[in-house]
Parts: structure tokens; C-alpha cells; sequence
């Protein structure tokens, strides 16, 4: 039995391991060819380890392509302003959902609900003609205003709140702090580990975005990184330059995987939640 | 509570919500109201002008020969890619639910997919496929093949590619729900499995798959949600084309290309996704019963 238990175990590790290969191989082979020339690439070799190191595609695209640099900035831009946005109208909402009693709060439980389920395809088209007539095409308010809140973040917010005892904001409401005031000193504060857990979430989102970038900017100066390295593609008359195509999909990996690894408790708490539903 | 407080939360409520009502009341409320009246209309964009044509939008979305291949394109997606990626995840849940060293690296290894955009993984897939990339290089070596196969560019393939990215980066981020809820399920029940004698393979079907089993009402629904509105992969892979040959059209991105290309289409491409958003509801409300219905025990 024991030494039976021993080998099924061994067999658990060998399919983790394989899996775990199975996962990383097209990363591996996207970091390689990174650092490959484009001759060796197109070669066809089957080295993981690049012949001649080298790093012509990531220089190439900081000091000669003249965009690159920006489109990393437009995307952090996005997210980070995005993000703030969501998490304050987020947590008002959730927080006023849980704690206050006022008319019509039922109707707006319905509208939260509504936002979850409908389809992102049926808002696409009314939302950019509303994005139009607003004249904020080719802008980056396209982008965040029609998600500067999540309903399921909402929801999150809202199930903290109900969950969270009450008596420390009424013993500031005491102390003479308004609704506003016990709010932003004190509730949210008291929410760091949900707000922190709708950030990282909300932060990827943005990050990874494709579609309404794509839609909204066209001006390639604008792009996000997303759309940006799309736009790498075909631009050289149908070749793709491999090399630097690989080198900014490993750089736009690089900010969410530090973001993965420092807050990896929000990320698991948040698919626990999710899980939940 | 006096009448005078109650007032005071009333305003305060309204207050507090009333950002984030504002977007919700424009972005979703208005736009599906917007979106069904355009759908009964034919737009031109450039001149701003709407004719109301009736229920035409709709029935064209039946004899279009184009929204037939991406209906069918995306039935199919959907039919492989959610199954697959649902039993995988279960399964490698169980697997990495035992206890074993090494866990966090492996969840970190396998939550890599998740965390990458689609643009980038789209991307790396293609280089992968590509006519002198990795997999074709390793096939010709091993014998596999005789000459390397065009994937990106074979009617054959294309959206086969695409189906097997999906996948390959889906079941992870299930497996995570998974294993949190296992992490749920008390070890005594397995222990009682234990003591009755039951193997690893009885222990999954009989207590690992129904104790499960809201979970996978929720990782069915977010895979149909997801796989019915691909978008992202089908026009990196083709560059907004659906190609090569329509093979990977799928109705998203029709319904992009009607709405935003030049054929004053946007009325048409309206009605195609509230047709999609009809299919989902269905497809999810059946989903979701059967695996209600279905009894394991």
C-alpha cells in the first residue's frame, strides 16, 4: 500500500511537471526568440538557447521605433487612471448599497444586475455612437468612461460591507465625522483588502484590453501596448519582424507579472470570490 | 430613526450612488434601449441618418451566407473548446488538490496564461505556428511531417490554432476556481472514501465531481459567456479579416466588421449581436440545467 501510494505520487509530479512545461513552453520560446535574430529565427532551429545572444529587437524597439515607449505609457496611463476611478465609484456604490437605506435602491440593484448579464456585444455599437456624439473618438476617455465602473465589483464591495460590523464608523460618526468624511477616513481604509483585491483585477483588465483600444484610437501614437504590438504584425509588407514582435509581447508581460507576484494573495482571493458566486 | 435623518440618508444614498449610476444609466441602460432601436433601422454613419426598415436587419441575419460560416464558426468554437477546457480543469484541480510539495510555484507556473494579454498570447501562438516556427521544426524532425504545414494561412488549421490557444489558456484560470472551491470540500469525506476502500478514480466521479458541481455551473457559463464573444484571437490571427477563407470568422468579429467597416451595416450588425445575446441566454439556460438534471450518484 505504502510503497504504492509512493509511485501514484510520483506519477502526480511527473503530470504537474509535464503540465507545468506543457504551459510555459510557448513563453519559453517567446523569451528565446526575443533575444534571437531574425536570420536565426526564420532559420528554423529548434535551440531554446539563442546561438548569438543578442539584444537588437529590444533596442530597436526603444531607440528606433517611435512609438513603442509612448504606447507603454499610454498603457499605464489607462490602467492606473482607470483603476482609481473604478475603485472609489465601486466602493461608494457597494458601500451605499450595504449601509444606507433610501428609495429606489432596489431599482438600482436591478440596473447593477442588468450590466452584468447583457452581453459586452450588444453595448459595443450604442456605446460608440454615444462616444461619438460625445466627440471623445480617438480618445482615451473612450476607453475609461464607459468602464470607469464594474458591477461585479460593486457586488464585491457591497458583500464586504454587509459582512463588515459596523461600530467602528459609528463610533467616528460620534465623533462628529460626516457620511463623506467617515467614508474616505474610515470605511475605505477599513476595505483594503477587497479594494486591493478589485485594483489587481481591474488593473489587468485594462492592461489587457483589446478590442476597445482597437476600436477608439486611431492614431498610432494613442495605441495601447495591446493594440500596438497588434499593429506590429503585418507592417513590414506582410513580414513579420519575429524578433521584436516576441520582444514587446515579453515586455507587456513583464508589469503584470511583478503586479502577480507581489499581490499573488489578491489574485487568489479574488478568484475565491468569484468562485463563489 | 427620526423623519429628518432618514431624509438626510436618502439624499446621502443618491449621492453616493450617483456616479456610478450616471455610467451604468449611459453606457448600459441607454445603450441597450439605443441598441434595440437601431437595430430596427438602417444607419448611415455619415450622414447621421436612420431609416426605420422594420424586422429587415433581422431576417437578413437568416439568409446571409457570411453570418452563416461565422455562426457556424463559433458553434463549433464553442462546442470543442468548452468541454475540454471544463473536464481538463477539473481534473487537473483533483490532481493538484493532492498533497504535494511545490504548489505555489506550480499554481504561479500555470496562472501565467491567464495573465497575458490576448494580444500578446495571440501573438506568440502565431509565432509558434508560423511556417518556420517551433512546432512545425519539431514535427519535420521527429518524422511527423514530410514538409511544414502553413497553419496560419490553411483554411484547414486556422481556427484550429486559435482553439487550441483558447484552451491551453483557459484551463488554468478554471483550475484555480476549481481548487478553491475543492479547498472548500472537508478532507473527511475523502477519508470515509478511504476507509471504504474507494481508488483515486472513484473518489473524482463520486464525491470530487458533485461536490463540485455549482462550480462547474459557473465555469460552463463563464466558457460559453467567453468563447461565444471571441473576438480578440480571430482578428489578431486574421488582421480583421476572418481569414483565410472565412475560416476564422466568428460572429464578434462580424459583427465588428459590419458595424465599423463601410457598407452603412451597423443596423444589421445591432440586430447580430442581439440575435448573439439570445444564443448565450440559451445556450446557458440549457447548460445550466443539464448539469442541474444530471444526476452522478
Amino acid at each position: 500500500m505504502n510503497k504504492k501510494k509512493k509511485v501514484f505520487k510520483w506519477i502526480l509530479y511527473i503530470v504537474l511537471i509535464g503540465y507545468a512545461l506543457f504551459t510555459l513552453f510557448p513563453f519559453l520560446w517567446a523569451v528565446s526568440a526575443s533575444f534571437k535574430t531574425y536570420k536565426e529565427i526564420t532559420g528554423g532551429g529548434l535551440n531554446i538557447i539563442p546561438n548569438a545572444p543578442t539584444l537588437h529587437a529590444y533596442k530597436k524597439l526603444f531607440t528606433i521605433d517611435e512609438n513603442f515607449i509612448r504606447w507603454i505609457f499610454n498603457s499605464f496611463f489607462i490602467c492606473i487612471l482607470g483603476t482609481f476611478i473604478n475603485v472609489f465609484l465601486n466602493s461608494m456604490t457597494g458601500y451605499a448599497l450595504a449601509r444606507l437605506q433610501f428609495k429606489g435602491k432596489h431599482l438600482i440593484f436591478y440596473a447593477i444586475l442588468v450590466s452584468i448579464m447583457v452581453p459586452g456585444q450588444v453595448l459595443l455599437i450604442p456605446n460608440y455612437l454615444i462616444i461619438k456624439t460625445f466627440g471623445l473618438l480617438n480618445s482615451y476617455s473612450a476607453i475609461i468612461l464607459p468602464a470607469a465602473v464594474n458591477a461585479t465589483y460593486i457586488f464585491m464591495m457591497r458583500q464586504f460591507y454587509i459582512n463588515f460590523p459596523k461600530t467602528i464608523e459609528e463610533a467616528a460618526a460620534i465623533d462628529g465625522l460626516g457620511r463623506l468624511g467617515t467614508f474616505f477616513r474610515v470605511s475605505m481604509p477599513l476595505a483594503k483588502p477587497a479594494i486591493a483585491t478589485q485594483s489587481v483585477f481591474i488593473f489587468l483588465a485594462f492592461w489587457n484590453e483589446f478590442l476597445k483600444p482597437k476600436l477608439y484610437l486611431s492614431d498610432p501614437s494613442k495605441y495601447t501596448l495591446t493594440v500596438g504590438i497588434q499593429s506590429m504584425m503585418s507592417r513590414y509588407g506582410g513580414i513579420t519582424q519575429w524578433d521584436e514582435v516576441m520582444a514587446a509581447s515579453v515586455i507587456s508581460l513583464v508589469p503584470i507579472l511583478l503586479l502577480y507576484i507581489v499581490l499573488n494573495r489578491y489574485f487568489m482571493q479574488g478568484i475565491r470570490m468569484d468562485g463563489e458566486k | 430613526m427620526t423623519r429628518r435623518k432618514r431624509k438626510g440618508e436618502v439624499a446621502q444614498g443618491w449621492g453616493f450612488v450617483s456616479p456610478a449610476m450616471l455610467v451604468i444609466g449611459i453606457f448600459v441602460m441607454t445603450s441597450i434601449v439605443f441598441a434595440l432601436y437601431i437595430s430596427f433601422h438602417k444607419v448611415n454613419l455619415f450622414t447621421g441618418y436612420y431609416e426605420f426598415i422594420g424586422l429587415e436587419n433581422y431576417k437578413r441575419i437568416f439568409v446571409d451566407t457570411k453570418t452563416r460560416i461565422a455562426f457556424f464558426n463559433t458553434v463549433g468554437f464553442v462546442a470543442v473548446v468548452v468541454p475540454i477546457q471544463t473536464i481538463f480543469a477539473l481534473i487537473m484541480a483533483s490532481v493538484l488538490n493532492a498533497k504535494l510539495r511545490g504548489k505555489f510555484v506550480f499554481r504561479t507556473i500555470y496562472f501565467l496564461p491567464t495573465l497575458t494579454s490576448s494580444a500578446a498570447l495571440t501573438m506568440i501562438f502565431m509565432f509558434l505556428f508560423s511556417l518556420t516556427g517551433p512546432i512545425n521544426q519539431l514535427a519535420l524532425n521527429l518524422n511527423i511531417l514530410q514538409e511544414p504545414i502553413n497553419f496560419l494561412n490553411d483554411p484547414k488549421f486556422a481556427l484550429k490554432v486559435i482553439m487550441s490557444m483558447n484552451i491551453w489558456s483557459t484551463v488554468p484560470f478554471f483550475m484555480t476556481i476549481y481548487l478553491a472551491a475543492l479547498q472548500e470540500v472537508p478532507n473527511s469525506v475523502y477519508e470515509a472514501a478511504d476507509v471504504d476502500g474507494a481508488t483515486g478514480f472513484q473518489k473524482f466521479i463520486h464525491i470530487t465531481v458533485p461536490q463540485l458541481k455549482p462550480i462547474t455551473t459557473f465555469v460552463l457559463l463563464m466558457g460559453i459567456i467567453g468563447t461565444f464573444q471571441m473576438f480578440d484571437q480571430a482578428y489578431i490571427f486574421s488582421n480583421g479579416s476572418g481569414g483565410p477563407e472565412n475560416s476564422t470568422l466568428t460572429v464578434a468579429l462580424q459583427i465588428y466588421r459590419n458595424a465599423f467597416g463601410q457598407n452603412n451595416t451597423m443596423g444589421f450588425a445591432t440586430a447580430m449581436s442581439i440575435m448573439l445575446s439570445i444564443v448565450i441566454f440559451t445556450v446557458s439556460f440549457i447548460a445550466q440545467k443539464l448539469n442541474k438534471s444530471e444526476s452522478l450518484y
